[in-house]
């Protein structure tokens, strides 16, 4: 990979083949997780009626959706639970949005990566999306301590936790060249 | 640089990697789906009973987490709450020092639209009326 730098108004970086097709991977399992927590709203007739969707009213059971659409109060469940469901469709539809304008402008086959303000705030949402997932799969608790059976660099923790150092230097190097943009 | 070439799984859903990570989990579809709709809490008072006057304002609270990098959480005060790139890495440094800053204040509505934009972002963000 060539990381991420401002060109002519535009972010621009290269990936490998393999790159680009854990990040589509990635991200798509990201969506499904997502799609998954929408399938569980209610189906409410009147909601259906008037245009407005409904969220669940009950945190996600899965540890990594709830990390992705936490409560909106750290203390009262009875405002949380009312704030959820207002506001968590729009949460899942806006990461969705990023989601589908990362994998848009993603190359699937490798290569030249070229990106708009519009597709880089994307990409630095979606790729915190699936850092966010894969840190709770990881039990990632401290800034820079590995988390537990990295180690073994045969297991699948250790190929995970390599994929998140890799995605967090992706998504620095984008983030790096925004703020000096 | 790591090495990408494995495969890896986020995802229980048509997960066919049987001892993979989180096929176990439980996607909570089925048992909660009827779940009861619930209205917005009514505004509450105090633990003294004292009316609380509505217009007292509420904050915006970002938690630390150790997942989320320094650099994206300084971009994300920028650019989605408009603060300037000082006052931004201030914030930011607040939430890794001290485990949570207020990132920002105002009526209730105006804080849960801060809420979810920050949470959309990814950010551990909450609410609370200011104290």
């Amino acid at each position: 990979m060539r990381p991420f730098h401002r060109r002519f108004g535009r972010y621009s970086a290269s990936l490998e083949p393999a790159e680009a097709s854990l990040i589509a991977d990635l991200v798509d399992q990201v969506r499904q997780l997502l799609a998954g927590r929408r399938a569980e709203a209610p189906s409410d007739p009147l909601a259906q009626l008037t245009g407005m969707t409904l969220g669940p009213d009950s945190k996600p059971t899965d540890p990594a959706v709830a990390r992705l659409l936490p409560d909106f109060h750290a203390e009262d469940a009875q405002l949380s639970s009312g704030l959820r469901v207002l506001h968590e469709p729009e949460l899942i539809a806006a990461k969705d949005a990023a989601a589908v304008k990362l994998l848009d402008s993603l190359p699937r086959g490798g290569g030249p990566v070229r990106l708009d303000d519009d597709a880089a705030q994307a990409w630095i949402a979606a790729l915190n999306d699936v850092r966010l997932a894969l840190g709770v799969r990881l039990e990632i608790t401290e800034d820079d301590t590995p988390p537990p059976g990295v180690d073994d660099t045969e297991s699948p923790q250790a190929a995970m936790y390599a994929t998140y150092r890799w995605l967090s230097a992706v998504q620095d190097s984008l983030v790096s060249a925004m703020l000096d943009g | 640089m790591a090495d990408v070439g494995g495969s890896v799984r986020i995802s229980a859903v048509g997960s066919a990697v049987g001892s993979g990570v989180g096929s176990d989990l439980d996607m909570g579809i089925g048992a909660d789906s009827g779940a009861v709709m619930t209205a917005p809490a009514p505004e509450k008072t105090g633990s003294t009973g004292a009316v609380v006057a509505p217009d007292v304002p509420w904050v915006t609270i970002v938690w630390n987490d150790p997942v989320n990098l320094m650099s994206y959480v300084t971009l994300v005060f920028q650019k989605l709450l408009g603060h300037p790139r000082p006052k931004a890495e201030a914030l930011m440094l607040d939430v890794h020092h001290k485990g949570r800053a207020t990132v920002s204040s105002g009526p209730r509505e105006k804080m849960e639209a801060d809420v979810a934009k920050l949470q959309a972002a990814g950010l551990w963000a909450t609410m609370a009326r200011d104290s």
